[in-house]
C-alpha cells in the first residue's frame, strides 16, 4: 500500500524543515514561513509515518508547529507545485485560507457513506467466470453454498445477482455480482442477450423512477457499472455470438472484454489473438470501455503499459501453491505453474489494477453520466412525443445547443412555454378572426348601402320622370284650358252648353230619326 | 466507528459479509473519488446579508485572504438588489469556484418589508435553475455550474441588545432554504462581557422564534468534538480588515486604534479564526451536501407538488413521474384545445348573429323600396288616367269645335237651302 501511494504521489518537493499545515496564526515561535506575498503556500510531505487511510485526523494548526514527527494529513497535496504564476482568471491568495482541505472533507464523507459497485459477468459456461471473481476479490463470492453460474443453468437464460460486503482498511464496498447462467449454452442462442439487456434497462428504469419521485430519499445505485465479457480462447477471433452481444450492449453498459483461460495459449498465440479480437471489435464498430488518462503524467505512463494489454488475457485460481517458500496463487501443471499474479504469465494483475484500483470510480461515473443519461434521454423523449421522437422546442435552451434529433427538453418549462405559445396563438387567431369578421361585416354593409343608394337613385329617377310627365300634362291641360277659354270666349258659348245641346239634339235626333224613318216608310 | 451503521444496514439486507484473503485494492476508492473531484474543481456559493456598512466585503476579503475589488455601496437605494461575483481561487492543487453574493441596499429603506423578498427570490431562482437543468431530457449535470447558495452569512448589527425585527423575520424566512450562520459584525465595538450577554440574547431570541440556524455536524468522529465546541460559540463575533500592520516579524491584518490594535487573526480578540475554521476548513463540504440533500430536495418537492405531481395517484397507487407527466400533458393539451374550440365557437355564434342582423336590414330595405315602387306605380296609373282624361277632353273639345264650326257653316247653309228642302 505504501509503495503504491508513494508512486501515486510522486514529485514531492524536497521537504522543508517546517512542515506547515498552513500558516494561520502568527505565533512567533513558528519557524520562518515562505513570504506570504502572492505565492500559494508550499505544503510538503513528511517522510514520517503515513497514517492509515481511515484515521485522517485533523489538528488545529496552532497546536502543532512544524515538526517532522507530526503526521501530516496534507500528504495528499504533494504533487508538483503548479506554476507560481496564477492563471489569468484565478485570484491570488495572499495567505492561508484553508479550502485546500476540501478534498479531505470529501474523503471523510465518502468513507462514511461506503461504496457500492455492480459487476456483471457474461460468458458461456466453463470459461472460469466464478473462479476469476473469487480470485479478483480474494473472497469466496462463489462457493459450495453459492454456486457459480455454470452450476445453475436452467432451460432459459437467467440473470441473477449476488450481493456481498467487502471491507478493506475501513473502506466498505458492497459488491453486486450479476451473472447470466445459461448464456450461450443452448443449441439455439438467438436472443440470449435479451434477458441481459432487459435487466440492465430495468435497473436504469428503477433508478430513473427513484430519481423522478417527488419525495426522494438517497438513491440506491443498482445500475450495472461494468460488464466483463468472457471470450473463449479459440485463438481465431470473436464468435458471432460475441459480436452480436457486444454490438447490442456497448451503448448500454461499459464492456470490458476478457480472454478467459488464457493459459491455453502461448504468448505469441495470445498476442495474435488479441490483435484479431481488437480488429474485429473495431471492424464491427463496438465501443468497449476505454480506460481514460489521468492528469498525472507518471500515472498515465504506468497505465499505458497496462492498457496496452486490452483485451486482458486472464487466468484465475483460488488454490494457493507454495513456490520457493512463497505462497502464490496459480495453476499447477505437470510442466510448470501458471502464476495468476505474474504479469508475464497473464494479465490478471493488469485487469485487477485497472478495474479495481484505479478506474472503479470512473466506471461508475461513465455509467452515470453517459449510459444512464442516454437511457434517460431515450426514455423521456420517447415518452414526450407519443412514442415517436420528434423535435421538441425549448426556448430556455440556447440555440447553439439544440441538436437536430432531440433538443434539450424540460417538462416543466415546456408546459409553461406551450401555454404561452398557445395564448399568443389564440390572441393572434382572435385578432385575425376579428379582422375577418369586421371586414366581412363592412363589405356586407357596404353592399347594402350601395344597393340602397342604387334603389334610391332609381326611385328618384322614376319620380323625376313621373313629375316631368305630370308637369307636361299640367302644361298641356293649361294650354288646353287656355285654348278652350279663348274659344269659348270668342264663340260666346261654353263647352258645357254645347254638350247639353248636343245631348238634347241627340235625344231629339234619336226620336227624330225614328220619326224620319217612319216618315220614310210612309212615303 | 462511523462506518458501523453502514455495515449494519447492509447486513440487515441479507448481504453476505466476506473476509478478504489478501489485499484487493479497493481501499483506494475514496482516493479515486477525491482525485476526480479535485480534477473537476469545487464550487462554493456564499450569500452575505447585512445592512450597508457592516463590513461584509471586508470580511470576505479577510476570509479568503485576497481582495475582491468590491465598491462600497451607497445608502439611498430604493430596493434591495443582489450582486453576485464569481472568482476562481486556487490553493495548493485545489481549485475553488467561489461565488460571493452581496445584498446591496439591505435595511436602508424606510419600509423594509420587501427587503428579504429579493433575497428569497434569488435563492429560489438558483434552486429553480438547478431543477430545470435536472429535469431536462438532455442534461449535463456533471458539467453544470452549481449556483445554489450553500451558506448564508447573516451580519448582525453590534447593538448589544439583541436582534432587530428585520433580522428575525429574514432569518425565519430563510432557515428552510439555506444554511444560515449568524455573525456579529464589527465586533471590535463590543467588550468581552457585553459580547457574552449579546450572544446569549441572540441565541435565546433565535430559539424562541424557532429559527433553525446551521449546526456544525457532530456525527463524524474526526470533527465531532471541534464542531460541538464551535456550536457553542455561534454567533461568531468577527472583525475584518484589509489593512496590514507589522506585528513581530509578520504583517497581520489588523485595525489600528489609538488605544491599541485589533488583530483579526488573534483568537482572543475576535472569533475570526473560528469562523474561518468552521466555514472553510472543516465544514464546506458538509454545507454543500446539506444544501443539496435537504434544502434543494425541499424546494424540489414543493415545486413539483405545486405543479401537481405526486408520488401516488388518487387510489394511493404509486405513480411514476412520467405517468403523471403524461397525464398532465394530455390534460394540458386538451385544455388548450378546448380553449381554442371555445373561441372558434364564440366567433361562429357572432358571425351568425351578425348575418341575421344584416339579413334583416336587407329585407327592410327591400320592403321599403317595394313600397316606394308600389306608390310609384300607383301614381303612374293616376297620371295615366288624368292624361287619358285630358286627351278625351281635348278630343271632345276639338270635336265640339269642329261641330260648332260646322254648325255655324251649315246654319248659314241651312238658311240658304231651307227652301230647297221644303220644296221637296
Amino acid at each position: 500500500l505504501q509503495s503504491k501511494r508513494e508512486q501515486f504521489f510522486k514529485n514531492e518537493l524536497p521537504p522543508t524543515s517546517s512542515a506547515t499545515t498552513g500558516g494561520s496564526t502568527a505565533l512567533p515561535s513558528q519557524q520562518p514561513q515562505p513570504p506570504a506575498s502572492g505565492t500559494p503556500p508550499v505544503i510538503s510531505t513528511t517522510s514520517a509515518i503515513k497514517e492509515a487511510l481511515a484515521k485522517r485526523v485533523e489538528r488545529i494548526t496552532e497546536n502543532h508547529i512544524g515538526g517532522s514527527d507530526v503526521p501530516d494529513n496534507k500528504e495528499r497535496f504533494n504533487k508538483a507545485e503548479k506554476d507560481k504564476v496564477p492563471e489569468r482568471r484565478t485570484k491570488e491568495l495572499d495567505g492561508y485560507v484553508g479550502f485546500a482541505n476540501l478534498p479531505n472533507q470529501v474523503y471523510r464523507k465518502a468513507v462514511k457513506k461506503g461504496f457500492d459497485f455492480t459487476l456483471m459477468v457474461v460468458g458461456e459456461s466453463g470459461l472460469g467466470k466464478s473462479t476469476l471473481m473469487n480470485s479478483m476479490f480474494l473472497a469466496d463470492i462463489y462457493s459450495a453454498e453459492f454456486p457459480g453460474p455454470s452450476h445453475r443453468i436452467k432451460k432459459t437464460v437467467q440473470v441473477e445477482t449476488t450481493k456481498v460486503l467487502l471491507k478493506e482498511n475501513g473502506v466498505n464496498l458492497t459488491l453486486t455480482v450479476v451473472d447470466t447462467p445459461g448464456f450461450g449454452d443452448a443449441v439455439d442462442n438467438s436472443n440470449c442477450w435479451q434477458p441481459v439487456i432487459d435487466y440492465i434497462e430495468s435497473k436504469y428504469e428503477e433508478y430513473l423512477n427513484a430519481e423522478s419521485r417527488v419525495n426522494r430519499r438517497t438513491l440506491a445505485d443498482n445500475r450495472v457499472h461494468c460488464c466483463l465479457y468472457f471470450i473463449a480462447p479459440s485463438g481465431h477471433g470473436l464468435t458471432p455470438l460475441d459480436v452480436e452481444f457486444m454490438q447490442r450492449l456497448h451503448d448500454k453498459v461499459n464492456i470490458i472484454p476478457v480472454i478467459a483461460k488464457s493459459d491455453t495459449m502461448t504468448p505469441d498465440e495470445c498476442s495474435h489473438f488479441k490483435k484479431q479480437v481488437l480488429n474485429e471489435i473495431s471492424q464491427h464498430k463496438i465501443k468497449i470501455y476505454e480506460f481514460p488518462d489521468t492528469e498525472d503524467e507518471e500515472e498515465t505512463k504506468l497505465h499505458k503499459v497496462l492498457r496496452d494489454r486490452v483485451p486482458f488475457a486472464v487466468v484465475g485460481s483460488n488454490t494457493v501453491i507454495e513456490v520457493d517458500g512463497k505462497k502464490i496463487r496459480g495453476r499447477k501443471y505437470p510442466w510448470g505453474i501458471a502464476e495468476v499474479e505474474n504479469l508475464e504469465h497473464c494479465d490478471f494483475i493488469a485487469l485487477r489494477n485497472m478495474l479495481i484500483r484505479t478506474h472503479l470510480q470512473d466506471l461508475k461515473d461513465v455509467t452515470n453520466n453517459v449510459h444512464y443519461e442516454n437511457y434517460r434521454c431515450r426514455k423521456l423523449a420517447g415518452l414526450g412525443t407519443d412514442g415517436k421522437p420528434t423535435r421538441i422546442s425549448n426556448n430556455v435552451c440556447p440555440q447553439g445547443v439544440m441538436n437536430s434529433f432531440m433538443t434539450v427538453w424540460n417538462p416543466l418549462a415546456q408546459m409553461e412555454e406551450e401555454k404561452r405559445d398557445h395564448e399568443a396563438k389564440m390572441k393572434k387567431m382572435e385578432s385575425e378572426m376579428e379582422q375577418v369578421f369586421e371586414m366581412k361585416v363592412r363589405e356586407k354593409k357596404q353592399k347594402l348601402k350601395d344597393s340602397e343608394a342604387d334603389l334610391q337613385r332609381r326611385h328618384e329617377q322614376m319620380k323625376k320622370a313621373l313629375e316631368q310627365q305630370i308637369n307636361e300634362l299640367e302644361e298641356k291641360r293649361r294650354a288646353y284650358e287656355k285654348e278652350k277659354q279663348a274659344w269659348e270666349q270668342s264663340n260666346n258659348v261654353t263647352l258645357e252648353e254645347l254638350r247639353r245641346r248636343s245631348l238634347e239634339a241627340n235625344s231629339k235626333e234619336a226620336v227624330d230619326g225614328k220619326k224620319d224613318k217612319k216618315k220614310k216608310g210612309l212615303f | 466507528m462511523a462506518t458501523a451503521d453502514v455495515e449494519r444496514a447492509r447486513v440487515e439486507a441479507g448481504i453476505r459479509n466476506l473476509k478478504l484473503s489478501g489485499h484487493v485494492g479497493f481501499d483506494s476508492l475514496p482516493d479515486q473519488l477525491v482525485n476526480k473531484s479535485v480534477q473537476n474543481g469545487f464550487v462554493f456559493n456564499i450569500l452575505c446579508i447585512g445592512e450597508t456598512g457592516l463590513g461584509k466585503s471586508t470580511l470576505m476579503d479577510s476570509l479568503f485572504n485576497t481582495s475582491f475589488e468590491s465598491t462600497p455601496s451607497p445608502h439611498n437605494l430604493p430596493t434591495v438588489k443582489l450582486k453576485a461575483h464569481t472568482y476562481e481561487l486556487q490553493e495548493s492543487n485545489v481549485r475553488l469556484k467561489l461565488t460571493i453574493c452581496d445584498t446591496v441596499g439591505y435595511g436602508d429603506q424606510i419600509n423594509k418589508e420587501d427587503s428579504f423578498k429579493a433575497v428569497v427570490d434569488y435563492i429560489d431562482a438558483q434552486f429553480e435553475a438547478y431543477l430545470q437543468e435536472e429535469l431536462k431530457i438532455k442534461r449535463s449535470l456533471s458539467a453544470y455550474h452549481d449556483s445554489r447558495t450553500h451558506v448564508c452569512l447573516y451580519f448582525i448589527c453590534p447593538t448589544g441588545h439583541g436582534l432587530k425585527s428585520i433580522d428575525l423575520v429574514c432569518m425565519k424566512k430563510l432557515d428552510t432554504k439555506v444554511n444560515i450562520i449568524p455573525i456579529i459584525a464589527k465586533a471590535d465595538t463590543i467588550s468581552k462581557t457585553e459580547l457574552q450577554k449579546f450572544k446569549s440574547k441572540i441565541n435565546s431570541e433565535l430559539a424562541s422564534n424557532g429559527v433553525h440556524i446551521y449546526q456544525f455536524p457532530t456525527d463524524d468522529d474526526s470533527v465531532a468534538e471541534v464542531n460541538a465546541s464551535m456550536n457553542a460559540h455561534v454567533p461568531f463575533a468577527v472583525v475584518g480588515s484589509t489593512d496590514f500592520v507589522r506585528v513581530g516579524n509578520k504583517m497581520m491584518r489588523s485595525r489600528q486604534y489609538p488605544w491599541g490594535t485589533v488583530q483579526v487573526e488573534n483568537e482572543s480578540h475576535c472569533d475570526f479564526v473560528k469562523l474561518r475554521e468552521m466555514l472553510i476548513r472543516t465544514n464546506m463540504e458538509d454545507m454543500r451536501e446539506k444544501t443539496h440533500m435537504r434544502h434543494y430536495e425541499l424546494y424540489r418537492k414543493k415545486r413539483l407538488e405545486q405543479m401537481g405531481f405526486s408520488d401516488v395517484d388518487a387510489e394511493n397507487k404509486p405513480v411514476s413521474f412520467q405517468q403523471t407527466f403524461e397525464a398532465k400533458r394530455s390534460n394540458h393539451l386538451q385544455e388548450l384545445q378546448q380553449k381554442e374550440d371555445e373561441m372558434r365557437q364564440m366567433f361562429v355564434v357572432r358571425v351568425k348573429e351578425k348575418e341575421a342582423e344584416l339579413k334583416e336590414a336587407e329585407k327592410e330595405l327591400h320592403a321599403k323600396f317595394d313600397k316606394l315602387k308600389k306608390d310609384h306605380t300607383e301614381e303612374k296609373k293616376k297620371l295615366e288616367e288624368s292624361r287619358k282624361k285630358l286627351e278625351d277632353e281635348i278630343v271632345e273639345f276639338n270635336r265640339r269645335k269642329q261641330q260648332l264650326q260646322q254648325q255655324q257653316m251649315t246654319s248659314s247653309h241651312h238658311t240658304l237651302t231651307l227652301g230647297k228642302s221644303k220644296k221637296k
